[in-house]
């Protein structure tokens, strides 16, 4: 997003130079508004979400009493990690940021073993219903997990899943899983068909012609989805919440300490900066991925 | 010896409701050059990928030297591939892509080495053995994936429109290199293409397929000068053949074109009778057009004239029928004009205007 905002002057550049060569499409006043508005949206649309970025990042590195301090200034007077330190030496954020990392793994792997597999059939194969099975994929994702909530927890009592990361890491790639198989389905179909194709007729079979050649392509994009798992799992608090008691994930732990305990503010907005930072990082070096798995040709 | 034998193959798609192969069945020679032609959708490379082993049969079986292949998958076939897209791997590098078949049959180091550099060196991309795909041209992408193939030894070569995504400079070289390399190989081969030109020009024989089926396996001279159907003689040649109708008038006269009763003089099929239609086929560079009217000729209008370099192309109005034809570059003529045409009568070829089929040569009978 950061990204975005540094790259918008660039555009103006070649409207600049068109008076040069504009005799065949000089640009008329209504294309020229069009852009303007275009620009305007998205300078909007970026600071709607850059501002409280910028506000969380600055609060979590201010000192704690500046945190308080009414009116803000929008440049930080000092910038110390104390806030930070705080929040990291708080109790059980520690043992819930390794959680947070376990149940992501976990998440990763699951959601991968089963939805790449997915991916690859809905790409390769013309089956009977496979339409339907997409739309069946993104239906899920329209259910309101609130109420599968309490069944779920009385099943994974049953089942002793209740308050262990197998269960929340099981949670959250049943959630995942639309999102990984769609993604992977749309690497699988960047990688030409003919590849593997020529692979077999070269002395592979199936199995091997995916290993060693559609695998190996398809393996940025299938990193990036992966990346996008673990963030999704790293976001994700409704779940690890109900179904956790003491192994509670980080942002479980958070809501539950704002919520039960009233936690300060300095805490909130480290807690707050610490959970977007992945995602940020992620966007920031995916973007090209991404936009590449979204039909866009990126090369 | 490695001759390909196909025999009542059916094919179909989309749920069995269609068919894109219809009871195919195809010798090929060992050693011959065999060229799939015919228009997109008709069939050919869904022929050559079940010989590959990358689409299976519903009916009928694949024979490659001698031995039953029709269930057999691709890497037992003893083949190799070249796409239309040359599906060059772009993660590895030339030296490894030509290399892939031999290290899946885990051959020692030297011995591949040694093998691709001979590949690399026929297709003169010795020079390039390390660089990515990313890097080369389509022209020396195609290389590799010809040399990718040719590295293998395989007992029968198949190539699916391998020159269709170069440009048509680069083809043009890149045909005749090719048919030198495979005259040098000597292996089967089998070819799709829906260029006509480089089906006359490669192959030993022409398969000509049409919606599904082999319509006429021949010589390209053959497929030239003795098309088996409309559709072949409309589909081979710039310009196709032109047809025109006409009915047979009396047996012991002459055959008359339906254009104000000009009679034409030429070998009839045999058994034809007064009354019946018949369609004539002739080549644009078989019709001799002339200022001054003759006995014989026919009259035409001139519709357009494309001077063409080494030729002049007209398309002239017989009748009601708007056919072609080829003339020296210093004829003199303008559209409007009203020429006369003397057909070729050894050139000139009979067709069933229901069927489309020619009238077998043989048995003719001369009419006076």
């Amino acid at each position: 997003m950061s990204a975005q905002t540094k790259t918008m002057p660039r555009p103006l550049a070649p409207s600049e130079e068109m008076p040069l060569n504009a005799a065949a499409n000089k640009p008329t006043f209504a294309k020229t508004l069009g852009r303007l508005a275009l620009y305007a949206a998205a300078i909007t649309i970026s600071l709607f979400f850059l501002v409280p970025i910028y506000l969380i990042f600055i609060s979590a590195f201010s000192p704690q009493q500046a945190i308080f301090a009414y009116p803000k200034s929008i440049l930080p007077q000092t910038l110390t990690a104390e806030t930070m330190l705080f929040f990291w030496n708080a109790r059980g954020v520690q043992s819930a940021l390794l959680n947070s990392i376990i149940v992501g793994i976990l998440t990763l792997v699951f959601s991968l073993l089963v939805g790449a597999p997915a991916g690859y059939a809905l790409a390769r194969f013309f089956f009977r219903g496979r339409d339907s099975y997409k739309m069946l994929i993104l239906t899920t994702r329209a259910f309101p997990i609130v109420i599968l909530s309490i069944p779920l927890a009385v099943n994974y009592i049953q089942w002793n899943l209740y308050d262990t990361l197998w269960g929340v890491a099981f949670a959250h790639t049943a959630m995942a899983l639309p999102t990984t198989i769609l993604v992977t389905s749309s690497i699988f179909i960047g990688v030409s068909r003919e590849l593997e194709e020529a692979a077999q007729t070269l002395g592979c079979n199936r199995a091997q012609a995916f290993i060693k050649v559609a695998l190996p392509l398809a393996l940025p994009g299938l990193a990036a989805a992966a990346i996008f798992t673990f963030v999704l799992s790293w976001n994700e608090t409704f779940a690890a919440t109900i179904l956790t008691q003491r192994n509670r994930t980080l942002p479980a732990l958070v809501l539950s300490q704002i919520a039960d305990v009233g936690a300060p503010l300095p805490f909130r907005y480290a807690a707050g900066f610490f959970l977007i930072a992945p995602s940020l990082l992620y966007i920031f070096f995916m973007r090209r991925y991404l936009l590449g798995m979204w039909g866009q040709v990126v090369k | 010896m490695s001759e390909i034998r196909i025999q009542g193959v059916w094919k179909y798609f989309s749920k069995g409701k269609v068919a894109a192969l219809k009871d195919v069945s195809l010798t090929v020679q060992d050693r011959e050059f065999m060229v799939l032609l015919g228009p997109s959708g008709c069939g050919k490379t869904t022929l050559l990928r079940c010989i590959a082993g990358l689409e299976y049969p519903e009916r009928g079986r694949i024979f490659i030297g001698g031995r039953d292949v029709t269930d057999e998958p691709p890497r037992k076939r003893k083949i190799a591939m070249v796409f239309q897209s040359y599906a060059v791997f772009p993660h590895l590098t030339v030296f490894e892509n030509i290399a892939f078949g031999l290290r899946m049959q885990k051959r020692p180091n030297a011995e591949v080495k040694q093998r691709v550099n001979n590949a690399a060196g026929m297709m003169r991309i010795e020079n390039f053995l390390e660089r990515y795909p990313a890097q080369l041209s389509g022209g020396q992408r195609q290389r590799v994936a010809v040399a990718r193939g040719l590295v293998m030894e395989p007992q029968v070569l198949l190539m699916d429109e391998p020159l269709s995504n170069l440009d048509a400079l680069l083809r043009l070289q890149a045909r005749a290199e090719l048919k030198r390399l495979l005259q040098q190989v000597q292996t089967t081969t089998v070819y799709v293409t829906h260029d006509q030109i480089e089906a006359l020009s490669m192959g030993d024989r022409i398969a000509v397929m049409e919606n599904g089926a082999i319509v006429q396996v021949d010589a390209p001279t053959q497929v030239y000068d003795y098309p088996g159907s409309l559709f072949v003689g409309g589909f081979i040649g710039t310009p196709p053949m032109n047809f025109l109708r006409g009915t047979v008038k009396s047996m012991n006269g002459a055959f008359a074109l339906n254009l104000g009763g000009q009679p034409i003089r030429a070998a009839l099929p045999a058994n034809v009778q007064a009354g019946q239609d018949l369609l004539m086929g002739i080549r644009a560079e078989n019709i001799e057009a002339s200022a001054q009217r003759s006995p014989d000729a026919v009259p035409a209008r001139v519709l357009v004239v494309e001077p063409l370099g080494s030729h002049l192309l007209l398309t002239v109005q017989v009748g009601e029928t708007p056919i072609k034809v080829q003339t020296r570059m210093d004829f003199n003529i303008a559209p409007d004009q009203t020429i006369y045409l003397r057909l070729e009568p050894k050139q000139v070829r009979w067709f069933d205007p229901e069927t489309g089929v020619r009238y077998d040569a043989s048995g003719s009978t001369e009419l006076k």
